[in-house]
């Protein structure tokens, strides 16, 4: 087992000001783009949602030039890679999407709504969607979970929110609006609000 | 193959918190990270086929009614797990100022001319051997606002996705021997400096193109490694 060499990995770098025209032109530049924020293919099943947020630093400022990328299994906890080797029901389904952050530092996601993942020792997670965050004046992105807030006996029993201070987890819980399937997640890089990321 | 992803990899990476650079301090995280096992949500990640990368979308000289000015290079290189194991079919996405140092965004009000001719995104798949190949032409520095007379060394910005969201990773590509390399606190956040010269390509002369263009190698190892006999247990 000693003989294996481990290569040190490339380093991290921000993605900077200047992302948009090659990452999410979105129109505005001679480029096309290869992700969407609108996830639902013909053959997605399960409920349509939508999830909405801002970003905000430190200050309270919104964050205009950060990109936000999901991933997400299906409506039946199914991932679109090899690594999940159960059935795919849904074949088109890819359950990544990107969008970059509008001049008010908002962002939306058109998805459905994610079924239930194990985790490794088979326990049930909580339906959740992972979101990285990049920006100028990150040099590493960060990592965190959307959760659902109608999922309460779920979130309950998630065996990552267990490891998050309980006075932090509202920071990781979605909350739908009364009268649509829209969630709002706000993203809090810093303060008092500040968002729970992950270490993985 | 299963592979494993230690979270002690990660030391190659910049901290989050980088006052030379500007905009960390209110962009960084105060409150700890949570430490948390990796499920399978974060050991899958998006797998793309050919039809996210056209044909020519490689080549940022060819993009536009004429050829871009500046000075036309190849830039290739290998994408491999900690392992060395080439990432096959994965996706590179590139953008980058023109050869005058200037950004196509419409953020960017450097004075410098934009040239119609260059947009400077590209994209590229990895071949079945982890390999990929850009033709454009060589960026140019530009100043930014951080402190007095701040100067960016030309780079080209890659984001890179790998195996698993876990090895997502986006990055910049520096030229060898860049003189504003002492004073950016960008590439300079990098505490290692061995992990630091992994983000600057080589000059390949093996792989120029004669009478048309010089080519640069740039390498990029993605989190990923064989579980040892010991954890596979």
């Amino acid at each position: 087992m000693a003989d294996q060499v481990i290569l040190g990995l490339t380093p991290s770098q921000t993605v900077g000001p200047y992302f948009a025209y090659g990452l999410t032109p979105g129109g505005k530049y001679a480029w096309n783009d290869a992700f969407s924020n609108d996830l639902v293919t013909p053959d997605a099943a399960g409920d349509r949602i939508r999830v909405v947020g801002q970003v905000f630093d430190g200050d309270g400022a919104v964050v205009p030039d950060a990109m936000l990328e999901i991933w997400q299994a299906d409506a039946q906890g199914r991932y679109a890679n090899p690594r999940d080797t159960r059935a795919l029901p849904n074949a088109s389904f890819k359950g990544f999407g990107r969008c970059g952050a509008d001049a008010n530092g908002g962002f939306s996601f058109d998805t459905v709504k994610p079924g239930v993942v194990p985790d490794p020792d088979g326990k049930p997670q909580a339906p959740h969607i992972l979101l990285t965050v990049f920006a100028r004046g990150m040099l590493l992105h960060l990592y965190t979970r959307i959760y659902f807030g109608d999922e309460a006996e779920l979130n309950a029993a998630d065996p990552v929110l267990a490891l998050v201070p309980a006075e932090r987890r509202a920071t990781l819980i979605a909350r739908r609006d009364p009268d649509s399937a829209t969630y709002r997640f706000d993203v809090h890089l810093q303060g008092d609000d500040e968002t729970v990321f992950f270490d993985i | 193959m299963t592979l494993i992803y230690p979270r002690e990899s990660n030391i190659a990476h910049p901290p989050r918190l980088f006052p030379g650079y500007k905009s960390t301090p209110k962009r960084s995280p105060q409150k700890p990270l949570i430490l948390m096992r990796q499920t399978l949500s974060e050991l899958t990640g998006p797998v793309y086929g050919h039809e996210t990368v056209r044909p020519g979308d490689h080549d940022l000289t060819t993009q536009h009614k004429g050829e871009p000015l500046g000075e036309r290079i190849i830039v290739h290189g290998h994408v491999r797990d900690e392992a060395g194991r080439g990432v096959p079919n994965t996706l590179l996405e590139i953008w980058q100022a023109n050869a005058c140092g200037r950004y196509i965004h419409v953020v960017d009000q450097h004075p410098a001319p934009l040239d119609p001719n260059f947009t400077g995104a590209g994209r590229a798949q990895t071949d079945a051997d982890g390999y990929y190949r850009f033709v454009t032409i060589k960026p140019g520095a530009y100043p930014w606002g951080n402190h007095p007379n701040a100067w960016r060394p030309a780079h080209i910005h890659f984001s890179v996705f790998g195996h698993a969201f876990v090895s997502r990773l986006v990055t910049q590509m520096y030229f060898p021997g860049d003189p504003l390399f002492e004073f950016d606190p960008i590439f300079n956040s990098v505490p290692d400096e061995k992990a630091r010269l992994r983000l600057v390509s080589n000059f390949d002369l093996a792989n120029t193109k004669p009478d048309w263009a010089l080519c640069y190698r740039f390498d990029i190892v993605l989190r990923g490694r064989d579980a040892t006999p010991m954890e596979t247990k």
